[in-house]
């Protein structure tokens, strides 16, 4: 018992010296990075797998018969599967290479919306999206005369289970929630809201349930996701948040409604035979994919999937939770400090507000400190409103940060209120 | 006093303070003192809006001279607000839209210049430009 319990600890000051940027300093002082929910660090695995792709490996995917193109599609078709065995999808071919979890959504708004949404339907998402999750969905009921309803959130920032039951009915065609809020941090019950969908009657002459679309841009990071046994029709997280390479993103579709999708965006990559008069299109997963991909992406995210996992998610999981407890409670007994989202489930993304002090004005002071924290509206406009507030100061933590980190926050927002005050 | 002048008295004024402690302090100073605008102006159509801090601009032309009032809910913006109009207000439009700023860099806070719509200071000082520019077709 106690080696297995050696073995699932985190050595903090071990996966530190992985991320080469830990050790810059900002505005003189050693950069604290408590933005990773903005964008997570790379390890220098991640790194050094991009410098060897430009530097020894590039060539294009899927067309050459030369041997630099063969190395490429088969490393880049590896880190197809390498995603593939970590979501638990049962096929490769039901993972896309996107741009984001933006463009995941945008794709299954798109080509879904164009086959299945017609005038009246109604399409839910919830409260606490980020705007990604709800333009996409927004402006395709505006195209198409369909409705768009919202799930709210209650005053702790969970999602109201019971209004989606009330809110579920024979014109509800698609079902876009979260699996983590980006401000609030909470954690949805994410497996009983599909069970709660797809038990309602379908909507669909083949009698396929209503496909649920989860953005798991804020999960991805921290926790195992097995799409299966979650049963999500569609799940879309980001490379960048964790801890890959921007501009490439993930689209897990179920075999069953990926075939059913009308094409996204068309192009080189995308066909089998092209002429004028017919095209004959690709198959799963590159029917979905047009133009040459971020190739560099895909394999650099493999390895950051590689590397959370040598470390353990189980592991990460339980650092950041009891950092996030630590966190909690250093920063409420600020006097004047209010967390905003206390979700019982929550992953480690704390949101507050300071008393009579502007989120802008704290970050500028924090910056000064060597200190990043996001403040603002975090893309989630909606949730502002409902807190009935300008805006808040985030600190977002990875399993890099540290509780002496958490005690200089605590010191900078001291400062803040001095300063400020 | 000409822009130029006000300019390198705030380039003076800030290279008294040795740590960026106490230049921001001096910037929340400033943003206190600032002249407010009048609670009749504070309206949605002077709202400069950046994505983070409000800034409410409001511009008087007398006697061929521009006169600004604003107002921010953040005070770090109020306080570069207030350099700002202690440089721009109370000159003509052609000082006004021809005057380059170029205090903000010498006093090391160009950062808040940058277009990352943190602030509404980028969009402000256009925002008075481009009132000069309208009030003097005006008259």
């Amino acid at each position: 018992m106690i080696t297995k319990e050696k073995n699932i600890a985190l050595d903090v000051q071990k996966v530190r010296k992985d991320f080469p940027i830990l050790s810059r300093k900002v505005n003189g002082k050693p950069l604290i990075y408590f933005d990773s929910g903005a964008t997570a660090q790379k390890p220098k695995q991640v790194i050094d797998a991009i410098t060897k792709y430009y530097s020894e490996q590039n060539a294009n995917i899927h067309r050459g018969v030369h041997t630099l193109s063969q190395e490429v599609t088969m490393a880049y078709e590896n880190a197809r599967e390498t995603i593939q065995k970590h979501l638990n999808a049962k096929y490769s071919h039901e993972i896309i290479f996107t741009r984001g979890t933006t463009e995941s959504i945008n794709l299954v708004a798109s080509s879904f919306g164009k086959k299945f949404i017609n005038a009246c339907d109604e399409i839910i998402i919830s409260e606490m999206e980020h705007h990604s999750n709800i333009l996409p969905w927004q402006q395709l009921c505006e195209e198409k005369n369909a409705v768009l309803k919202v799930v709210p959130i209650n005053e702790k920032g969970e999602l109201l289970l019971d209004d989606l039951k009330k809110l579920l009915s024979s014109k509800t065609k698609l079902v876009a929630v979260t699996h983590v809020s980006n401000t609030l941090g909470t954690t949805n019950p994410v497996k009983e809201i599909i069970q709660v969908v797809h038990s309602f009657p379908s909507p669909f002459r083949d009698g396929a349930p209503i496909p649920v679309l989860i953005d798991g841009a804020q999960s991805i990071p921290h926790m195992n996701v097995d799409v299966q046994e979650l049963d999500a029709d569609f799940y879309c997280f980001s490379g960048h948040k964790v801890y890959g390479p921007t501009g490439v993103g993930i689209l897990y579709g179920k075999e069953e409604w990926l075939k059913k999708l009308p094409n996204y965006q068309v192009g080189g990559g995308t066909i089998k035979t092209v002429s004028f008069l017919k095209t004959e299109y690709a198959d799963l997963p590159l029917r979905f994919e047009a133009g040459t991909p971020h190739i560099a992406g895909g394999i650099g995210l493999a390895v950051a999937i590689d590397y959370i996992n040598a470390i353990g998610l189980p592991a990460i999981f339980a650092y950041e939770h009891e950092l996030t407890g630590y966190a909690t409670e250093k920063l409420s007994a600020i006097e004047g400090l209010k967390i905003i989202g206390t979700a019982k489930n929550k992953a480690s993304v704390l949101s507050f507000v300071l008393d009579g002090i502007h989120p802008y004005d704290a970050g500028v002071i924090l910056d000064q400190l060597g200190i990043a924290v996001r403040t603002g509206h975090h893309c989630t406009q909606p949730i502002m409103e409902k807190f009935g507030i300008a805006g808040t100061i985030r600190a977002s933590l990875a399993f890099y940060n540290t509780k002496e980190e958490i005690d200089e926050l605590v010191k900078g927002i001291n400062k803040v209120n001095q300063m400020l005050k | 006093m000409r822009i130029e002048e006000t300019e390198k008295e705030i380039a003076e004024e800030f290279s008294m303070f040795e740590d960026w402690m106490g230049k921001y302090e001096h910037i929340i100073e400033l943003g206190k003192s600032l002249p407010m605008i009048d609670a009749k102006y504070k309206t949605d159509d002077r709202l400069i809006k950046g994505c983070q801090s409000k800034v409410w601009l409001h511009s008087e032309f007398k006697e061929g001279k521009i006169f600004f009032t604003a107002d921010s809910d953040a005070i770090i913006t109020k306080g570069l607000v207030a350099l700002v109009i202690r440089v721009l207000s109370g000159h003509t439009p052609d000082e006004i839209v021809n005057a380059k700023m170029e205090f903000i860099n010498q006093i090391g806070l160009t950062r808040h210049l940058s277009p990352t719509r943190a602030n509404g200071l980028v969009n402000m000082i256009k925002q008075m430009k481009l009132d000069a520019l309208a009030l003097k077709a005006k008259v």
